[in-house]
Parts: C-alpha cells; structure tokens; sequence
C-alpha cells in the first residue's frame, strides 16, 4: 500500500475530472443553455454585450405577462454557428439576436421562423423592413440600425466637408499629413469602401420586388470601373490616402492621437473616440462624385428558432413588445444604438451623434443577405487591396466582376 | 491494489518458500486475502472509499440532469462508466485496470469519440442547407412558404375553446364577429365585444393569454380555413391576439414525398440527394442531413478549384513543418548546450528569460508579431528598421520568411527544455571517456551527444513534426495564408499550409461544408499518421544505440 495512496488519489482525480467531463459535456448542451420547453419561459441568446441593455425590457415583460424571459449572454462572433448548430437537435433557444446579413444563411439551414409584422411593418425605418426581408418574407424584429459614417475631430476642423476633395483639402488646411483614415487591411476592406463606390453608381446587386436580385450583378457595370480608376488614383501610387497597412486599430490610433482628423468608422467605435477626449462631429460620407455616398446598413435584430416550442410567446415578445415605440427607446438609453422603429429613431436622434449617423444612414442600403453575396466577399477586398496597391484599376476590377460572376455560377 | 502484487509476489517467488511454484490453493487465496485486509492500512481504505465516493456522487448527479434533459444514451454511459469504475476499484485483483482505466476513459471521451464523429461527419452532407433531419426541412419549408394574401386585413382575434377543440374568434373590418376551426371555416356568430374586438362568443370558452401559452403547440399549428374554398386560403395566428390571411405556395405530398409548387406547378421530389429536386436539377433549400458516402472524398481530390493550389500548398506544408522542426530544434539544442555549461553565470537567469516565449500564448503572440511585421506602422520596420518599407507579410517569399521566423520563435524555448533534460541525462563518464580517448569537443558532440540525444528527442520531433503540419493558429493569426494569390481560383494565398487551406476550401462566404471539412481532416489525419510511423519505425534503430 505504500505507493499506492498517491495512484490511488490520482485515479480518483483522473476519473473524477472525466465523469464531470461527460456530464458536463451533455449537461452545457441541455440544462445550462436552457432547453426549449414549453413551460412559459423564453430562452434568449443575446450578444454578451448587449444583455444589460436588455435585461430591463425582459424584466418587464415577464411583470406584464408573466412570461419569463431567460437571457443567455454569448460571444456575438459565435451566435451564427451556434445556433445552425443547436435549432435542428431541439435545444437551440427560442429567439436569438443576429444580424440582418446571417438570414440568407439561416434562412438556408431552415433554423428561423417567418415573423408577420402586421400593420406594426409601417412603424419601422423602411431599412430595416427591408433588411429583414428575405425572399419576400419578413424573417427578423428589426431592433437597431448601423451605419458607418465620418467621425470629424471638430477641435481640427470646425466645418464639415462638402465633398471628398474638400475633405482632404481641409485636413491638409489644419496641418495634418493625413488628414482621413479608414480600416484597411492586407486583404482590403470592401465594408468601409461601400459608401465611395455607390457614389459611382455601383452597386453590388440590382433589385427587384423581393429584395437584391442575384443573377444581376452591377458590380462590374461602368460605374465600377470609374471607382477602380479613382480609387487607384487615391492608392500608393496617387494621394496615398488609402493605404492597406492601416488597419483598425492603426487608424483608431491616428484618430485618437489627433494625427487624423477624419475617420470613417461605425457607431462602435464613438466612445472610444469620446473617452479620449475628442470633440467629435458626425458627418455623411463625403461623396467624391455629385452623387451620395451610400454605406450598408447592418439591422441588428431578433430571430426565432424554427423549433421553437414557444412560437405564441416568442412572437408576442418581439412584435408586440420589443418592436413598440417605448421599449425601442429604452434599449436605445441602455445601448445607445439607433432604434429601427421609425418614432423611436425620431426620439434618439435628439442626440447629436445618433443624428449625425441618422443623417449618414438616410441614403444607406441594406447589405445584402443573399447567398451570393459570400462569393462577392471573397474577391473583392483582395481585388481593392490591390488596385489601392497599384494593380491597373480597369483589369482588377473586371477581373472581380468576372470571378464573382464565375462564383455565383 | 499493492496488496495483490505483494501477494503474487510472494506467491510466485521461490526464495520466500511459499507455495514452490504451484498455483496457490484455493484455501491460500482466501488466507492471502484475508492477511491483506489486515495490512490494508484504514487511512488508505478511507481515501479510496471517499474518492470512490465523489465519483459516485458526481455520476449520479450527473445522470439526475441527463435525464431530466432526456439524453437516455449519455446517462446510460455514464453510469455504465460508474458502474465499472467502482467495480475495478473494489475488486481485490485487476491491477492492470486500476492503472489503465483513467487514462483509457480519457482516451475515448477526447480521442475516439471525436474521431469516429469526424469520420462519421465526412461521410454525410452536413453543412449549409443540410442541416436537420427531413421532418424539419419539410416543417421549415411548409412555414416560410407561407405568404400573406396581398392587402388582407389584420385581424383582432381572440382564441377560443369548445369541448377541447381550438377556434378562432375574429373581427373582421366591418366590427363583424367570425369563428372557425381547423376543419370549419369561419362564420359570423354573436359574440360580445370589448372596444371594437370580439372577445367572448356564445358556446365558446375564452383562453387566457397563460392558457393560450401552454396550448402553443395547437395553436401554431391552427390554420382555420378562409372559407369552403381552399385556393381563398386559411387564417393563422402568430402570437395569439392578431390573425392574418395566409395561403401555401407549397404543397407536401407526404405519400409521394413530394413538393408542389402551387404557382408555377414544379414537382421538387426527394431524389435521394438530401433535398426535393426538380426535374431540371432545382433544389428546394433547407434540405436535410443523409450519409452520402464517399463523395465527399472523391470531391476532396477531384476538385478542380483545387487542382493548382493543392500542389505548392502541399509542399509549402511539409516545408513549414521540416524547417519549423530543424531550426527550433537546432537553436534550441543550441542553446541547451551553451547554457549546460558550468563555467556560465547566471545561467538560471537565462533559462527564464528563454522560457518566456513558450509562456506567452500563441494566439497572442502571433497577432503581437503581426502587428510589428506592418510593413507601414509596424516596429521592425518604423524603429528598428529606421522607417524602410520592407513588405514582411506582403510578400509572397518574405512572408514564408516571416512565418518560419515567428515559429521559431514560438517553438524553440521547447526544445531548449526537452535538450536540455536529454543532455543532463547523458553519463558524464562517457564523454570523460571520449576526452581521455583524445576527442575534439565536435567529435564528441557529433558522435556522442547527438546520437544519445537522438534517441530520447526523435519521437519528439516527430510529434512536433505532426503538430507544426497542422499549426493552424500560428497562419491563421499571423497571415491568414496571405498575401493572397489573386490567380487562384479559390480564396487561397502563398502561406496556406493544408489544414488553413481547407478551412477556407470548406468555410469560405456563407457556406459551411462540415462533410467536406471532415473528410479533409481524415485524408491530412492519414498523411501524418503514414508519415509519424514510417518515422517512428526508422527511429527503433536508434534505440539499438543503448
């Protein structure tokens, strides 16, 4: 028995830590992630940082109907999966947040459950249904809208800028080397480019009735080809203002630092920018045509699992309560993001910088959730990255145009 | 425990006397055992039973909560597991068991489990649009081919009860009062009204909103015919207080397994596929998950987007894996030996400061180096470098370079640790006796030291062989295989080993191929696993050394 104590202890160990293992392993799935029962309790998966915002409006659901409403905070990058994973084995939850761009993939996996708006369709920003549209059906509660926009270091330059050319041009009045600066990166970044190539008339995908329509795709039609030309022009090899080396975190610094006094960024980032003490203005995108520069929206909203054994309180939960005037508004104190319901957005943007991003978002177009848009993500920061490198704009971009359309099939 | 090889012992050794090489009696058993219950010391006893114990207690709560999330299969393993681990642990003999059990379980739990679920993946069309079963791709479809009847109204409604069958109870826009079930279309009825929404009609329980929760079910599935005629379409209500018009543009034929469209008159049928196809090859999306086979494989190596990259990516990766393992080992090795040499000071001080890039996570460190390596912003070129623009991670071959390099770095403090233990252990006397014989210290390392060390270290080569094949994380978070290489067809670039490469073949936009991932990771699994065995076997020979 000498020896044996301390194997003895380790076995013990060793088949302990396995036993909660497996139970843990099959419990997490079940009992913790919370299974969907129909016991009048909704389970739902919110994006970690947004469960305090929420909690409120939850709590006082559950004092108006009695339905309890079980809020399950998780990493945002891993809800998608997550939940095409758990719907189809049942114990998925009963709603969850998501973007408005995942639908088309959802939608897809058969893990979503069509919602009817009603008359209450009427109430939101015309984005936002149109967002939470797919094939012609209404699939998500639109909560809130995001738009990318100029954030404008007003301490450097008081005015705002009429057109991307009087941008740089006032930058350069205060002193600065680079006056603007955007998320790039190694492999581009076609997000925040959006706005300058809608200003050129290229869209990625036409519509018709039912949304983007896939098997028309403009991204390669004129207007893209003068936006290749123009955004060669402003590359390595012209201006220099746009440079793939700056990525977020390189062009949050320069913004912070006072080193830039333009930054084309999204609502995400305003407090950092507000913490350190910057007096910050929101402007649209300045357009370097006569035409808007339109950046994508992104709707942030709510989903309901198709095997949801709670469809009757989940839907009352999101349209009748969480879509109303009032608890928009209050998520809107909570989170202060801007609210797609068109009053409620009314209400927010007494606050200048959620006005500033309205503004930047009334020509915003909704970022399309078709499928085909995957094949378009592919190639095209890789084709941008390049062209701002120095590859002939026209061929680039064609070359884009024809992969895509390759991809799409 | 010990008391059984204490007794076998003495069982079986001749010098003590004993039993003289007979098998022991049945009389002399019970007799070994009885004396080694005696000797069995209480406190040892006590451990035993209390670790028995927790497990036990854990066991049971365990199955407590997997059957009350029904997961019978789990719970039924779990407690066979328990079973059999108080069983070996109580038993007197089975001393092999005692030892081998935990790590066996472990085995299977993190190994064997995994890998047959992977090989069971690759041969199914898991992934987008294959995602459940067939009941809910028919469910899921049936749902979103509803479509409301263009300008129909909203209609208030009130869900009502009568002798267990659900109706509802609408108001149409004219304040008119409508009911109707599941198989009785709506008719007006006289009914009281609070406001302009009927809320109670004659012979008709009302639910209340609880009530209406906990018949959801019923209530989801409810559509209550518009009128007689079915092309006019049914009423449905989402959340129990508004109703609307609703008409299928999909019929499921569950007979003939078929789908309908109502519009254009298209018969999608179940063709074997995982998904109702039409005649001319259109699939009606979400289908559902079906083995399919080995097509996975053969797509794996058939793919034609593939057939460029597929070849310098393979021999990209077995050159990341071979350098990756000859420069971490040579400089740990290196290393190892100047700081094994006495006549240094403050080598304990070293030893930490060269053990610091093994403790920092990769994943961190991958990105901190990503970031110095920015060819505009980046510290090597902005400080160390003076303000040059050299493309680090831009560069097709600079970027390789840079790859190998952050690997060396993240690998080396290992095998600094691993040659470091193998030199201790190496006899002084023996390199004494290569001095004394006249040997140059390179002889000495060359034809002593390095064999010696070898024959310890090589199958930690090669496990790092096998590990750097597949060192996803290190790509991943330093290039993400970039810079890309914009000829290829899919979206791979010039530092992909195989394992990104097919994370991107397999994840790429809005797809996920779980199928094809898995059937990649089994067809790589079998490259390293021919590849460690031939090595390993070649390894034996120097085990002769000693």
């Amino acid at each position: 028995m000498r020896v044996n104590t301390k194997s003895l202890l380790a076995a013990g160990a060793v088949a302990i830590v396995a036993t909660l293992g497996l139970a843990s392993c099959a419990g997490a799935d079940s009992g913790s992630e919370g299974e969907a029962s129909a016991s009048g309790t909704l389970t739902v998966w919110v994006d970690a940082e947004r469960v305090d915002a929420l909690q409120g409006a939850a709590d006082a659901y559950t004092e108006k109907t009695g339905v309890k409403v079980d809020l399950i905070g998780k990493d945002n990058a891993d809800i998608k999966d997550d939940f095409i994973q758990q719907v189809p084995t049942g114990k998925g939850p009963d709603i969850t947040m998501g973007a408005h761009d995942w639908l088309g993939e959802l939608s897809t996996n058969g893990v979503v459950a069509p919602l009817e708006l009603g008359d209450s369709a009427a109430d939101y920003l015309p984005v936002a249904i149109d967002a939470s549209t797919y094939e012609g059906t209404v699939y998500m509660l639109p909560y809130a809208v995001e738009n990318i926009a100029v954030l404008r270091n007003a301490d450097l330059v008081a005015e705002a800028p009429t057109s991307f050319d009087d941008m740089i041009a006032k930058g350069k009045a205060a002193g600065l080397a680079q006056p603007f600066v955007v998320e790039q990166g190694a492999e581009g970044n076609p997000y925040h480019l959006y706005p300058f190539q809608t200003a050129f008339g290229a869209p990625v995908f036409g519509s018709n009735a039912e949304g983007y329509d896939p098997t028309d795709l403009q991204l390669g039609n004129a207007g893209g080809e003068q936006f290749a030309t123009w955004l060669g022009s402003q590359g390595k090899n012209g201006t220099g203002v746009f440079n793939t080396d700056v990525d977020g975190d390189i062009a949050k610094q320069a913004f912070l630092d006072g080193t830039a006094a333009f930054w084309l960024t999204g609502p995400w980032n305003v407090g950092a920018a507000v913490d350190a003490g910057i007096n910050v203005a929101v402007d649209p995108t300045p357009s370097p045509t006569a035409d808007p520069a339109q950046p994508f929206a992104g709707v942030k909203g709510f989903f309901i699992s198709a095997e949801s054994k709670n469809k009757v309180a989940a839907n009352d939960f999101l349209v009748n309560y969480l879509g109303s005037e009032d608890t928009q508004l209050s998520l809107f104190e909570a989170g202060n993001v801007l609210p797609a319901n068109a009053a409620a957005a009314e209400s927010a943007s007494s606050d200048p910088i959620i006005e500033g991003f309205a503004a930047a978002g009334a020509d915003a177009v909704p970022m399309p959730a078709i499928p085909a848009m995957g094949a378009v993500w592919q190639y095209w920061g890789i084709a941008e990255a390049d062209i701002i490198n120095g590859a002939d704009p026209v061929t680039t971009w064609q070359k884009l145009a024809s992969d895509v359309q390759a991809a799409i099939g | 425990m010990s008391t059984t090889t204490e007794a076998a012992a003495t069982a079986g050794d001749p010098t003590t006397g004993g039993t003289g090489g007979k098998p022991p009696t049945r009389r002399q058993r019970q007799a070994a055992g009885i004396a080694d219950a005696a000797s069995v010391g209480i406190k040892v006893l006590l451990v035993k039973i209390l670790g028995l114990g927790i497990i036990d207690a854990l066991a049971i709560f365990g199955i407590i909560i997997l059957l009350g999330a029904s997961q019978w299969l789990v719970a039924a393993i779990v407690a066979a597991v328990a079973i059999l681990v108080n069983w070996i642990y109580f038993s007197r003999r089975k001393l092999p068991a005692k030892y081998l059990t935990p790590g066996v379980i472990f085995l299977v739990v993190f190994q064997v489990f995994v890998l047959v679920y992977t090989g069971y993946i690759a041969f199914t069309n898991y992934g987008t649009g294959h995602n459940g079963s067939k009941e809910q791709a028919v469910s899921s479809l049936m749902a979103s081919s509803l479509e409301r009847v263009e300008d129909s109204a909203t209609y208030p409604v009130t869900v009502v009860d009568r002798g267990g069958e659900l109706g509802l109870l609408l108001t149409d826009p004219d304040g008119d009062a409508l009911v109707g079930t599941a198989t009785s279309p709506l008719e007006p009825v006289d009914a009281e009204f609070d406001g302009s929404k009927a809320v109670e009609a004659d012979g008709w329980t009302t639910l209340s909103f609880a009530e209406v929760l906990a018949r959801t079910d019923e209530i989801t599935a409810l559509a209550v015919p518009f009128s007689d005629d079915p092309n006019d379409g049914a009423v449905r209500t989402p959340d129990g207080s508004s109703a609307y018009l609703y008409v299928s543009a999909l019929e499921y034929d569950e007979a003939a397994g078929t789908m309908t469209d109502l519009e254009t008159g298209t018969v999608y049928s179940d063709i074997g596929t995982g998904a109702f196809t039409s005649e001319d090859g259109e699939e009606l999306l979400p289908g559902w998950q079906i083995v399919i086979g080995f097509d996975n494989f053969v797509r794996a190596v058939t793919d034609e987007r593939l057939a460029g990259p597929l070849l310098y990516v393979t021999l990209w990766t077995f050159a990341f894996a071979l350098i990756s393992v000859a420069s971490t080992f040579f400089l740990g090795l290196f290393l190892a030996i100047v700081f094994n040499d006495m006549r240094m000071r403050g080598r304990k001080f070293y030893r930490v400061l060269i053990i610091l890039p093994y403790a920092i996570p990769s994943f961190l460190s991958a990105l901190v180096w990503a970031g110095m390596m920015n060819e505009s912003f980046g510290f090597i070129n902005q400080v160390l470098l003076g303000g040059a623009s050299v493309p680090w991670l831009t560069d097709p071959w600079l970027a390789k370079v840079s790859v190998l390099t952050v690997n060396l770095w993240l690998g080396f403090p290992y095998m600094f640790l691993v040659c470091m233990g193998a030199l201790q252990s190496i006899p002084d006397d023996i390199l004494e006796a290569a001095k004394v014989d006249g040997a140059r210290p390179w002889a000495v390392f060359r034809l002593i030291k390095l064999p010696l060390l070898l024959v310890s270290v090589a199958p930690l080569l090669i496990a790092s062989f096998a590990f750097n094949f597949n060192n996803f994380n290190t790509i991943y978070m330093l290039t993400d295989g970039g810079p890309r290489d914009s000829n290829a067809p899919i979206p791979v670039g010039f530092t992909d080993i195989l394992i990104t490469m097919v994370y991107k073949v397999a994840f790429t936009g809005q797809t996920r191929d779980y199928g094809l991932a898995s059937a990649y990771s089994i067809l790589i699994f079998i490259i390293v696993a021919v590849i460690s065995i031939i090595a390993f076997r070649r390894t034996k020979s120097l085990e002769e050394l000693n």
